[in-house]
């Protein structure tokens, strides 16, 4: 039960829903809900003012055009998992959007709604980050393009200001001799990412790994890119060894998160085979 | 007169309720709309352990929609809460619906708000200003009875609630003559039941009748309480249960909620219906197990068991609640010895008080944690002597021939077999082939384990006089009636009340079989204390078919041999000469001579014909009493495979035999093995309740409590076997809780099986993928 009465507001237009954004300072933007919702019930989020997205049309898809693929920030997570484009290009995205919650949750939770809740154990934010995916974000200002490292701040924390509204993602599917894929440790209640990291890897011509790429969720207060271990399997042959060295390194400068499931040490231990296991996965998909 | 053929009981008749559940017509009490229906939020405790310094409601009063503010002061006139079960020496706390002087736990109600809608209700609850001091709190029940702990209930002195002690046998030369002597610390931990359905109270007043509408599995000990503790006469209460959506115990009780939303609608004049939320479920509706045992076992290297010794603290919680010590005591300090014959057992239990949520019954209550602790010790046993665990039980079961058979801890087990149980049980599970299992799963890097566990347990609560015996302080009969309408057709009131176990359906089929009709001819009907016999016990324990099929099945007889007498007369032949048959009564070898069933019930109410001394109509009510208890048992067997590397189990396999004597509805069995075994995994390898060191819960909600979900548990490979109990003429026994008490051990003893090569003897639930890592990480140093 929502024990507080609040404004909905439900613009058709991306330029209306900014609009209203700008007029009412308390509002929050609403998605497929299934953030904001269960906190709202819970009476941890009391909004006066709700501006409801999800009659926005052009917020909803996934397009491709030369510069890459755009998902559109409404998209829900099913759409993605099923994409066929996503699946072949952007495998690690695909999968992590299959790992989110269960059906019902990726039927009408988004990938802008969780991307600008920025829970630390959400699922896409570890393939957007490996992806080095572009945010588009609109606000009364104009709009302004982000680096997915840079929108991530802290918990619940993105480069977002309140009068901005995430209107898509984009991404430069990476060429041939490529892989990616997810690995999840999930919460056994929650369903959350105690641990998920998504890897994206290019060989060069001779086999060797030319770009590397590690993202890491649930881990820490914030995903983050696993620089240690991506530095020392660049240029390496991508071999088992190769691959256990640089997994190893893949908690490397990270604080680690401890709760009732998992304590740091575990989860560090985690970040480390689910590294291993994401990258043994994206090489053998960037070796076929 | 000949005896009715079995035409539907051991049949899978589909549920009769399952098309209203499934289609979601049925009526929950939260569904219950009553004309200018107020609703009711309560204000709970935030600390454990907190003094109540001063409670304003002015504000709270003041908010908009608001009817009634009630503090716990102004409470006097709900009384205190019952306490159903008293052991010697018990210091039973005096427990207010609302808390007055002190909050005992952090959920402990210390007011009431009344508003006109829910939200406004819950609004004007956080304007209640509560002026506390908190007080250091205690919620391990080990530290609770160390010195210089906080003092839960001040009046004692002390938080030890109670303590019970059990010892037959000469223990002493048990533990003299053993060539192994094996001991371990064991812990059952502390489980949130989360029954799908919230509690619900919905209390109506009109003039002096009283109309409570309750979530609840004992109906009319609630309205025995409301009469009691609100001064209600008892012929002016009447307490519906209707749809119940789970229990497993956490709905037996007679709870605050109970008592306070019927004082209210008293109070204000108009109906008041309160609903949990789920989260506030979590710290107000009782908790179940919290147990930890130090056990040490005697044998002989052959693997004989010489003795059993035991030191269990129980953590009861903030108070008492209704059936609150059962669970430590009565149902499982008797069963702990099992299948096995035991020459000296010792035993004792100690109940604490803590500043935690109370904990009462929850699916099993005590034998899960009497078949985890018997089981576990089994398995040490065997590792320690180096014998395959299934012989070491074979070794010491109680043989087929002793049946009856008086255990060392005074019950008399009615009958059992239990040797053709666990070699089916091997047999499903292809015990003998599970070596190569382990060989192939260790190439792929995982470690594969082999558990099982043979249980006894205890069903058909209770004899009247044991019950009274045990310091029970009520009958443990159950009430049945039934009524033949002019027509034909049958109405049955069960003293049960039914939340899941589809009663409607096999009380229909027993009635159909004893009156020649289909289970669609008899309606079966409960929850409701208006049309029932005067009392009934109620749904728990494993007791309903038991006890009060029993009664349903007795009720039915009496109608069945006034048929009889009635049609003996109208074809003028001996009553022992009528046969009674396909819905038809007829003269033995001539089966022209008959009269159909209907015809000879509309004769009763006719009244024209009847023999001297009989009256007209056709209705009986039974209250039977159990002559003993009942006690299944089976073999359960579980194989996993763990990844090392990460500690998650996964279970690969899982097979079970249960013995639950007679089967009514072989469907209903399965799924009451289903739902159990489920119910096992959840507390084997996610379950548990978590409190920090100042009694917050941390595991307060579905994100954090794991309960398991179709995708956790395996497929079952179920079997059967039949000794039917004597002590009843269904021969039937009770199949609740057996999957509870089966599979916990199950799945425990198949993980630290797994992991016994690395030197693993003991784990302790649950058997999260953490704890897994860890022991294989301890194990490689």
């Amino acid at each position: 039960m929502i024990a507080v009465p609040f404004d909905h507001h439900a613009p058709t237009t991306l330029a209306e829903a900014v609009a209203l954004l700008a007029r009412s300072p308390d509002a929050k933007v609403l998605a497929g809900g299934h953030s904001l919702i269960p906190l709202m019930k819970l009476g941890l989020a009391q909004p006066a003012t709700l501006i409801d997205l999800w009659r926005i049309a052009a917020l909803r898809g996934i397009t491709r055009d030369r510069g890459g693929v755009t998902i559109g920030a409404l998209t829900i997570h099913q759409a993605i998992a099923d994409d066929e484009g996503c699946r072949s290009a952007l495998g690690g995205l695909a999968e992590a959007a299959a790992a989110v919650g269960d059906l019902q949750v990726r039927a009408r939770g988004t990938i802008g709604g969780s991307l600008a809740h920025a829970d630390p154990a959400s699922d896409e934010q570890a393939a957007v980050l490996a992806f080095d995916a572009t945010l588009r974000l609109v606000g009364p200002q104009g709009e302004r393009l982000i680096p997915a490292r840079e929108f991530f701040r802290g918990p619940f924390d993105t480069a977002l200001t309140p009068s901005e509204i995430l209107a898509e993602v984009r991404l430069a599917p990476p060429g041939a001799r490529s892989g990616s894929a997810y690995e999840k440790f999930a919460h056994p209640a929650s369903g959350f990412a105690v641990v998920g990291v998504a890897a994206a890897v290019t060989l060069a011509e001779d086999g060797t790994v030319e770009r590397v790429a590690i993202g890491v969720t649930g881990a820490a207060e914030s995903p983050f890119r696993a620089a240690a271990a991506e530095k020392a399997l660049v240029d390496s042959k991508g071999d088992a060894a190769a691959i256990a060295a640089a997994a190893g390194k893949a908690a490397d400068g990270m604080t680690a998160l401890s709760d009732l499931v998992a304590s740091s040490e575990f989860r560090r231990h985690l970040v480390t085979v689910y590294a291993r296991r994401a990258l043994e996965r994206a090489l053998t998909a960037a070796r076929m | 007169m000949t005896v009715a053929t079995a035409t539907y009981v051991g049949t899978s008749v589909p549920r009769k309720e399952d098309r209203r559940l499934i289609t979601g017509t049925g009526t929950y009490t939260d569904d219950v709309v009553v004309t200018g229906m107020v609703h009711a939020q309560f204000v709970r405790s935030p600390h454990a352990h907190a003094r109540i310094i001063r409670i304003d409601t002015a504000a709270a009063k003041r908010a908009p929609g608001v009817v009634a503010v009630l503090t716990g002061a102004e409470a006097a006139g709900t009384g205190t809460l019952p306490l159903f079960v008293k052991v010697p020496g018990i210091k039973q706390s005096k427990h207010f619906p609302l808390a007055a002087d002190k909050a005992r736990y952090a959920g402990d109600a210390v007011a009431v708000v009344v508003a006109e809608s829910r939200a406004a209700a819950k609004a004007a609850a956080a304007l209640v200003d509560v002026a506390y001091e908190p007080l250091p709190a205690v919620v391990d029940a080990e530290q609770a009875l160390a010195e210089g702990a906080p003092v839960v209930h001040e009046e004692f002195g002390t938080n030890l609630a109670w303590t019970y002690p059990f010892k037959a046998g000469d223990i002493d030369k048990a533990f003299g003559e053993a060539d192994v002597v094996v001991r371990q610390r064991i812990v059952n931990q502390r489980l949130i039941p989360n029954a799908i359905e919230p509690r619900s109270v919905v209390a109506k007043v009109d003039g002096g009748d009283l109309t409570l509408w309750s979530t609840t599995q004992i109906p009319h000990f609630v309205q025995l309480f409301v009469a009691i503790n609100l001064g209600v006469p008892q012929n002016r209460v009447r307490v519906i249960a209707p749809e119940v959506g789970g229990g497993f115990g956490s709905k037996l009780n007679v709870y605050a909620e109970e008592l306070v939303v019927p004082f209210l609608a008293k109070m204000i004049g108009r109906p008041v219906k309160w609903t949990e939320e789920r989260r506030e479920g979590y710290l107000a509706t009782t908790h179940g197990r919290d147990m930890v045992h130090e056990a040490e076992i005697a044998a002989k290297r052959d693997g004989t068991v010489l003795g059993l010794r035991v030191r269990t603290v129980a953590n009861m919680g903030g108070y008492l609640q209704a059936f609150a010590p059962v669970s430590a005591t009565i149902l499982h300090v008797f069963i702990i010895p099992g299948a096995y014959r035991l020459p000296a057992f010792d035993c004792e239990v100690r109940g604490a008080y803590t500043n935690t949520t109370p904990i009462d019954a929850y699916r099993g209550a005590g034998r899960p944690e009497a078949a985890l602790l018997i089981e576990r010790m089994m398995d040490r046993l065997a590792d320690e002597i180096g014998m395959d665990p299934a012989e070491l039980r074979r070794r010491n079961f109680v043989p087929a021939d002793a049946f009856p058979y008086t255990t060392v801890s005074t019950l008399v087990y009615d009958s059992g077999n239990y040797e053709p149980a666990l070699d089916r049980a091997l047999e499903l599970a292809d015990y003998s082939g599970f070596a190569a299992r382990r060989d192939e799963a260790k190439r792929r890097g995982r470690l594969r384990g082999i558990g099982l566990a043979s249980y006894v347990e205890i069903c058909g609560l209770a004899p009247s006089k044991a019950n009274a015996a045990l310091g029970v302080g009520w009958g443990g009969y159950e009430s049945a009636r039934i009524r033949v309408n002019p027509l034909g057709t049958v109405q049955v009131w069960t003293g049960t009340s039914p939340h899941g176990q589809g009663h409607e359906t096999s009380w229909s089929q027993i009635v159909a079989d004893q009156l020649g009709l289909r289970p669609d001819d008899v309606q079966v009907l409960h929850g409701d204390t208006l049309e029932s016999p005067g009392m009934g016990v109620g749904t728990f324990g494993s007791r309903s078919l038991a006890v009060g099929g029993i009664a349903v099945h007795k009720a039915t007889q009496r109608v069945r041999e006034k048929v009889i007498q009635l049609a003996a007369h109208l074809l003028e032949a001996s009553v022992d000469d009528i046969v009674f048959e396909g819905g038809k009564l007829f003269v033995k070898g001539v089966p022209e001579r008959s009269k159909a069933f209907a015809e000879v019930v509309f004769q009763l109410y006719l009244a024209a014909n009847l023999p001297d001394g009989m009256e007209p109509g056709l209705e009986a009510i039974v209250y039977h009493d159990p002559e003993n208890f009942t006690y299944p048992f089976g073999t359960h067997v579980c194989e996993v495979e763990i990844d090392p590397e990460v500690g998650a189990v996964e279970i690969v396999r899982y097979s079970a035999v249960d013995d639950c004597g007679v089967q009514i509805n072989p469907m209903i069995v399965e799924g009451q093995l289903h739902g159990g075994i489920a119910q096992a995994i959840g507390q084997a390898l996610f379950e548990v309740a978590v409190y920090d060191a100042n009694g917050q819960l941390l595991s307060g909600s579905m994100m954090d409590y794991h309960v398991p979900t179709a995708a956790d548990v395996p497929t079952f490979d179920l079997g059967h076997t039949v000794t039917p109990s004597p002590v009843n003429p269904l021969g039937v026994k009770g199949i609740g809780e057996a999957g509870t008490i089966g599979a916990t051990p199950t799945v425990v003893n198949a993980v630290v099986d797994a992991l016994s090569p690395l030197g693993v003897k003991h784990l302790d639930m649950p058997l999260t993928a953490e704890r897994i890592w860890r022991a294989v990480q301890q194990a490689g140093r």
